[in-house]
């Protein structure tokens, strides 16, 4: 590790983020439902709780708010967990696709029974264009401000959307444990929405050093 | 997959997201006035007909512990249909609703009812459900898919009014 070793308090940070991003998904494990699922439907399942989970790093990486990580560092881990939710996105919409055709391509299509499969698919794409906004950052000729409230709002949309939709689903999640990951990654969000958009502003246009801005 | 699935969904895509049973209701009434004046035919349910397998085996059960029952009764003047096969499918603690062995019909009885006994239906892409068709062509085909209220349940029930094709 190039950065300066973490103290005590640095890695029992990290290590309860870890702790309440894995518990959803060890909790889900124990899942009666799971065996009577194919594999195909166990791994798409869980594609989406570790979404879910990642969820919760996501904004805190982006503000560097964990501490032993420098800037540069704390965005490179960013990319790379952005990559990984993209990649659960497919395993989700493909394992649930080998699992039950018709019910995947009625949610894809917009006229799924089930109330919650609208929210999956507006996060769904709302991942997609963030994915093609980073992808396309440069060519697109945005300034990055821009830039940066659109990735802003994107992300907004698609942590919303995506708790709809893990909350109303019955499913291998259990009902607490994914009670207390929603509302985490929701105040995750929007403390570094807050942090980023409104505070950090703020403070710099007063001319107060606040820290590593966006830019 | 069968042609029913996708001409319900070309035809769910046509009619949006809110109106289908309203549409559906509404030129069956005014096609047949006798119709709209008593019981109205049960419009098709949406995703109703997903992974269904056409002609299920006629069989006593499908296994134990949870049961699905309704009744069907003829459109306008609600007699009951006695002979009408329904199929079942659902998702079971044998598996999903692609394993044959979750597919099954029943034929109604003198009052209309019918009843199958299967394993423990489980949430299945989110919602605890079960499948039920009337596919036979006798009458109009209908595809039901009654959500439970809750997944401990150990029953569900559903009914058919149909019309003539």
């Amino acid at each position: 590790m190039a950065s300066p070793v973490p103290r005590l308090p640095a890695l029992l940070i990290r290590g309860g983020l870890l702790a309440a991003m894995a518990a959803p998904v060890l909790i889900a494990a124990t899942s009666p439902y799971l065996a009577y699922r194919s594999l195909a439907y166990v791994i798409g399942g869980f594609a989406g709780i570790l979404c879910l989970s990642l969820l919760l790093i996501q904004p805190l990486l982006a503000a560097g708010y964990l501490p032993g990580l420098v800037c540069a560092r704390s965005r490179r881990w960013h990319r790379r967990i952005g990559t990984a939710i993209l990649a659960c996105v497919a395993v989700h919409v493909g394992g649930l696709y080998l699992t039950s055709p018709p019910d995947t391509l009625d949610a894809l299509l917009l006229v799924s029974p089930t109330p919650f499969s609208v929210y999956g698919v507006l996060a769904m794409w709302g991942i997609a264009a963030t994915a093609l906004l980073v992808a396309l950052r440069r060519r697109l000729g945005l300034r990055y401000s821009t830039w940066f409230l659109v990735h802003n709002l994107l992300a907004l949309v698609v942590v919303i959307a995506t708790v709809i939709h893990a909350l109303q689903i019955e499913g291998a999640m259990e009902i607490r444990s994914k009670w207390a990951i929603c509302l985490a990654v929701l105040a995750a969000t929007a403390v570094v929405l807050l942090d980023l958009r409104v505070i950090r502003p703020l403070l710099r246009r007063r001319g107060t050093a606040a820290g590593p801005g966006p830019d | 997959m069968q042609s029913p699935f996708y001409n319900r969904r070309l035809f769910l895509a046509a009619a949006g997201v809110t109106g289908a049973a309203t549409l559906l209701q509404g030129p069956l009434g005014a096609l047949s006035p006798a119709l709209a004046q008593g019981l109205a035919p049960t419009p098709s349910m949406r995703g109703g007909s997903n992974n269904y397998m056409p002609r299920a085996p006629l069989v006593e059960r499908l296994g134990s512990g949870f049961w699905v029952t309704g009744r069907v009764r003829r459109a306008g003047d609600g007699a009951p249909l006695q002979g009408v096969r329904i199929q079942i499918w659902a998702a079971t603690t044998l598996g999903g609703e692609r394993e044959p062995r979750n597919h099954g019909s029943v034929l109604t009885g003198a009052d209309g009812s019918f009843r199958l006994e299967m394993e423990q239906i489980v949430p299945n892409f989110g919602q605890p459900h079960a499948h039920l068709a009337y596919d036979d062509g006798t009458y109009q085909t209908v595809f039901l898919r009654p959500v439970m209220p809750s997944a401990q349940d150990r029953s569900v029930s559903a009914d058919f009014v149909l019309a003539p094709a």
